[in-house]
């Protein structure tokens, strides 16, 4: 097989405005391989969030990074992410995706951990060397576990920032995300677990595109909403009010538009004005709106994708250059009436998720683009070069995309330090 | 086991649910919309919560050849076993069955199984769905990936 340079995968010429990105990154293993070494391992990866696990002894199980992981709540309230094999020989220590213990046990030769990960027993251990040592061999945590507003992400590399210095410009706006409900959000029980049959970088591109909404959506805006009694005019017709696209640096982006109504109804919209007053009495009327009157699609880097019109967290990991593992799920502020989360299930479920009316058309899309890649050697090049060089692009344009690949490919190339994934000044000026 | 509740038995309700597979493997999905009373409700957990009018949506959206995900059509064969009827009261029963419902497209094949739990009342011409709920089995849509037809 030709080697790879990773330098020549991408074309980004400021000047001319063309930007081009090799399709081989969606399909050669060793891209995949390098990938894991220089992106997902140099980076903080989303893992779950603290509502998930509120109770000392409360854990979930799930692979992050690629690495099988328990996160679980201590007796003194303190969150730890353990790599979920048993340092003895290697069984997976924790087998339920949730629950509530007292002790992690391994079943296969019964060694048991507390929730610190302490070795907490070992059965007839009298047969051991006086060089046995117990304390290396508790459950290994994550080099890195930090939580921002209780949400948990976790880094295989030792030497990374703090979680707060990576977030960089996309914390305000994660802080406008969180914000929305006035109180402190957590994980509504359940998730949506699914797959796609394509490259994971084609659901980055994919999270953050509003120039594909109307054409692959058109099904959502001129019959779903319109069979429900919604006026679609302002999110897809000539009303439309356009947005604006940011590369927020280090890779993160975000799209932001005017926020639509959501098609909530009844008592639950009530309790919804209610929010907003609260809102504006808590933190002003101009930052309220700025909270609320907005609908974003924040991509944090390399993997993390929230959206304000479901309030999902979405998070991905290839298993194979051609197939990547998704997990969903919504978060929603704490005590929020019955009906309004039932209101705001109804229409996180309307559009996202495997059986949604939005989703599944993703999903064929990108399996399709993915499919077509088996014609790289012919047709080698996607042009993502939407909007490049406008000083303030649109949220049709490309730039948020542009951003994550220009990070993607830094590291790509062992580039340390930060990152230019702006097209000019003025937009870098935009996100500060 | 029981073959009869109330005023129904195994042997009917087989024969509505075989009908109705055959109704939505064959895409007539106008005909089948025309098997649910008009309060039905059909759930499967975080994924689908369709009531009367998101279903009757759904099938338009499905039938209107902008569902990409359904353009061209999967093709869908639906195996349904072991009827079991759970109780009968005031006219309706409840009952329940064993699906595979294969699905092939774009030379992928995926299989999903579970459990209807439905409930069903008798109509001016047969048998209609009040509630008719699938009940998955697979701990993932894994690899099958989206659910784009109707299971």
């Amino acid at each position: 097989m030709d080697r790879v340079d990773m330098h020549d995968l991408i074309v980004d010429d400021r000047v001319r405005g063309i930007f081009r990105v090799n399709r081989r990154v969606f399909t050669d293993p060793e891209i995949l391989e390098e990938e894991r070494r220089e992106v997902f391992d140099r980076s903080w990866l989303y893992a779950g969030h603290e509502s998930e696990i509120g109770d000392p002894g409360d854990y979930v199980t799930r692979r992050v990074g690629g690495r099988p992981l328990i996160l679980v709540r201590d007796d003194a309230g303190a969150p730890h992410a353990f790599l979920n094999t048993c340092p003895h020989r290697g069984n997976t220590v924790c087998r339920e995706r949730a629950g509530s213990t007292r002790l992690l046990r391994c079943f296969y030769h019964a060694w048991a951990f507390d929730l610190t990960g302490r070795l907490a027993g070992v059965p007839d251990d009298d047969a051991y060397t006086p060089a046995f040592d117990r304390d290396a061999l508790g459950l290994k945590p994550v080099p890195r576990l930090e939580s921002y507003r209780g949400m948990m992400f976790v880094s295989y590399d030792p030497e990374i920032e703090s979680l707060v210095g990576y977030l960089g410009n996309a914390r305000d706006y994660l802080d406008l995300m969180l914000d929305f409900g006035g109180d402190e959000v957590e994980i509504v029980p359940g998730s949506q677990a699914y797959s796609m049959k394509a490259n994971w970088k084609l659901l980055v591109e994919n999270s953050m595109d509003g120039y594909h909404a109307l054409p692959t959506h058109q099904r959502y805006f001129s019959q779903y909403l319109a069979d429900i009694g919604m006026d679609a005019s302002n999110w897809a017709g000539p009303n439309r009010i356009q947005g604006i696209g940011l590369a927020l640096g280090s890779g993160h982006a975000v799209i932001e538009n005017r926020a639509r109504a959501l098609p909530i109804t009844g008592t639950a919209k009530e309790e919804l004005d209610q929010i907003r007053a609260r809102l504006v009495e808590r933190v002003g009327a101009e930052h309220a709106h700025r909270i609320a009157d907005y609908s974003r699609n924040l991509f944090i880097f390399p993997n993390l994708i929230l959206i304000s019109s479901w309030h999902t967290i979405r998070t991905f990991y290839p298993l194979a250059p051609d197939y990547m593992e998704i997990d969903a799920w919504a978060n929603l502020p704490r005590g929020e009436s019955r009906e309004l989360r039932q209101r705001r299930f109804e229409n996180f479920i309307s559009f996202l998720g495997p059986a949604g009316f939005g989703t599944p058309d993703d999903v064929y899309a990108l399996e399709g683009c993915q499919r077509g890649f088996a014609a790289w050697r012919e047709v080698s090049w996607s042009d993502i070069s939407r909007g490049m060089g406008r000083a303030r692009p649109s949220s049709q344009d490309e730039l948020q995309m542009r951003a994550f690949w220009r990070r993607w490919h830094a590291l790509m190339q062992g580039l340390r330090g930060p990152t230019d994934c702006s097209d000019c000044p003025e937009q870098r000026e935009a996100a500060e | 086991m029981a073959t009869t509740a109330g005023l129904f038995t195994v042997g009917e309700i087989e024969e509505f649910l075989i009908y109705e597979a055959a109704l939505l493997d064959e895409w007539r999905l106008e005909e089948w919309l025309a098997l649910m009373t008009p309060e039905v409700h059909r759930d499967t957990l975080f994924l689908i919560a369709d009531d009367r009018r998101t279903l009757a949506s759904r099938v338009r959206q499905l039938l209107s050849g902008i569902t990409w995900a359904e353009n061209p059509r999967s093709r869908t064969r639906r195996l349904i076993t072991n009827v079991r009827l759970l109780a009968a009261e005031g006219g309706e029963v409840r009952a329940t069955a064993n699906f595979a419902v294969w699905r092939f497209q774009h030379e992928h094949a995926d299989v999903y199984v579970g459990r209807y739990v439905h409930v069903l009342v008798r109509g001016p011409s047969g048998l209609l769905f009040r509630e008719r709920r699938a009940v998955l089995d697979l701990e993932t849509l894994r690899p099958h990936g989206k659910l784009s037809f109707i299971l």
